[in-house]
């Protein structure tokens, strides 16, 4: 795999809050297109790895490189211009907020492409119906469908989602799931974070499994070892 | 209390009401710094004043009008709260909001003394000419003066622009998000640095406005500076934080508290215990109004809705 075909590429990123060390020398990487899930039992570190990714995290600037350019120093708001967008674990909607202006703020400072207002509003027909409502106002169901249109607002290349399934209904993951196919065939590459494995491998090309912030196993997602997935995620 | 019958009521009223309207403007400043950052300027009043010394040197070096320095001294004002938040104020910002409570606290006891060098303890006042004492009849043998009508419309006006700022604009949205979730305001490609020391910036060219027309309608010195921050702070809290028409309220029940205390609650409590009528009345009075508001509604009479 030569580098120039990497959207984006992580060497030995290690990630520290305070004190406590959560990222142990990852190495990661993405193909534009390709569609890749973290897995991992809670506190295994994915969480603070898509963080790291987005810049929400401070890394050295060779820890991160996207197309082909060192990234890890940067802030969140620069990174976003660059075309990585998150959609944060817990939806993280602006309560004060309307809908329609949690969806607009993700355009607002993001970059120029196909996601407009009404693309999302087409992908997620229900918030158009309640584009006026206050954001808190939604079922959680719908409140990730409003922080995935917020991400997909800035028309990023590449799309990092963490754990959108996180308590909700499984006819309503399902459909959250569905949505994303037609956000990847739309070219945007996605790396999703999951405690969910056949939930997370399905949607997936490959898969990286962490464990106590380190990585693992990585593979492709069809045709695994289910055996070897579960020792390496369970550490057992 | 027969003299009671003498006291003119509409006129009590409506002066109270009207100085009212620079209160609110006075809040306007404090209320976005805190209401954005949760930043609790204790600065602001001598930032007030600082630009009311301001818009004194331009009005002596040019011989403009003294309503004419706004165009002057609003523009500096933005650029130098833009300079303030992020050259220093930024760095104070976190999870607890004692440090920036600290620094302000500094930056005022540092602005006093500078006045006070630079142009010693003199009492000052800006001239305005014909317009201070113009006014106008209304029916019912009430004359309202045209400044304080000025000033109350000039806060009418920057309240609604600062509404349509805040709800009608792409940053006005950022503000509002900032305010709710600094971090996810991070992650939508908001520079929080950048914002706050706009809204820093945006707060310092509203109390340049107020600070103008308050150096045409009262003297001041280099120690007025904190009465006038207890002002804002009254106003604000009464109407209920983050409330920008609860502000106007508040100054305005601050307004007719200090009118109805200089020109009947002072006079009554004299005349009983028989001593002479101090002006110092006005101002407790508004002091009083404001402890029993904040004792029947601690929340004030407007507070912001938050799920």
């Amino acid at each position: 795999m030569s580098t120039v075909e990497n959207l984006l590429k992580t060497k030995a990123l290690s990630a520290c809050y305070g004190d406590f060390q959560a990222l142990f020398d990852i190495e990661f990487e993405i193909r534009e297109g390709e569609t890749v899930a973290v897995i991992g039992s809670n506190g295994a570190g994915k969480s603070t790895f898509l963080r790291a990714l987005a810049g929400a995290l401070d890394s050295a600037p060779a820890m991160v490189s996207y197309q082909g350019n060192p990234i890890g120093h940067l802030p969140a708001h620069q990174v976003l211009r660059l075309g990585i967008a998150l959609v944060p674990e817990g939806r993280k909607l602006f309560p004060s907020l309307s809908v329609e202006e949690n969806l607009r703020i993700g355009g607002d400072f993001g970059r120029a492409g196909p996601w407009t207002l009404n693309r999302v509003y087409e992908l997620f027909p229900v918030l158009a119906e309640r584009r006026a409502q206050a954001a808190t106002a939604l079922s959680g169901g719908q409140q990730q469908m409003c922080a995935i249109g917020r991400a997909l607002m800035s028309n990023p290349r590449l799309l990092l989602c963490d754990e959108i399934s996180m308590g909700l209904a499984p006819v309503i993951i399902r459909e959250l799931y569905e949505r994303l196919d037609t956000i990847a065939a739309e070219g945007t590459t996605l790396v999703i974070v999951e405690q969910d494995i056949d939930r997370a491998l399905a949607a997936a090309d490959r898969f990286y499994c962490f464990q106590k912030g380190r990585v693992s196993l990585a593979g492709t997602a069809r045709g695994f070892d289910r055996q070897a997935i579960t020792a390496a995620y369970f550490g057992i | 209390m027969s003299w009671l019958a003498e006291v003119d009521w509409a006129s009590v009223l409506i002066q109270g009401t009207l100085i009212g309207g620079l209160y609110a403007l006075f809040a306007i400043g404090l209320s976005l710094a805190f209401g954005i950052m949760r930043l609790v300027n204790i600065a602001h009043g001598d930032l007030i004043v600082l630009c009311a010394y301001l818009a004194m040197i331009v009005v002596n070096a040019t011989g403009m009008h003294p309503l004419l320095s706004i165009a002057v001294v609003v523009p500096l004002m933005f650029v130098l709260g833009y300079l303030l938040q992020r050259g220093l104020l930024n760095f104070t910002l976190g999870p607890s909001i004692l440090p920036p409570l600290l620094v302000t606290f500094g930056i005022s006891v540092i602005i006093q003394n500078l006045l006070l060098e630079v142009f010693g303890a003199d009492t000052r006042r800006l001239n305005a000419g014909a317009m201070e004492t113009a006014s106008i009849a209304l029916p019912g043998d009430v004359t309202v003066g045209i400044f304080p009508l000025v000033i109350f419309a000039v806060a009418l006006v920057s309240l609604g622009a600062l509404q349509y700022l805040l709800y009608r604009t792409r940053l006005g949205r950022a503000f509002r998000a900032t305010s709710d979730d600094a971090d996810t305001a991070e992650l939508m490609g908001i520079d929080n640095r950048h914002l706050y020391s706009l809204a820093m910036g945006i707060a310092l060219a509203f109390t340049a406005l107020a600070a103008v027309l308050f150096s045409i309608r009262t003297s001041f010195d280099p120690a007025a500076g904190p009465i006038n921050l207890i002002f804002a702070f009254e106003a604000v809290i009464i109407g209920g934080l983050g409330s920008l028409w609860g502000t106007l309220l508040g100054g305005v029940i601050l307004g007719v508290s200090q009118s109805l205390g200089g020109s009947v609650v002072g006079p009554s409590v004299s005349m009983l215990i028989g001593t002479q009528v101090s002006a110092q009345w006005q101002i407790l009075t508004g002091h009083i109004v404001f402890i029993i508001i904040l004792i029947v509604k601690p929340d004030g009479l407007f507070p912001r809705i938050r799920d």
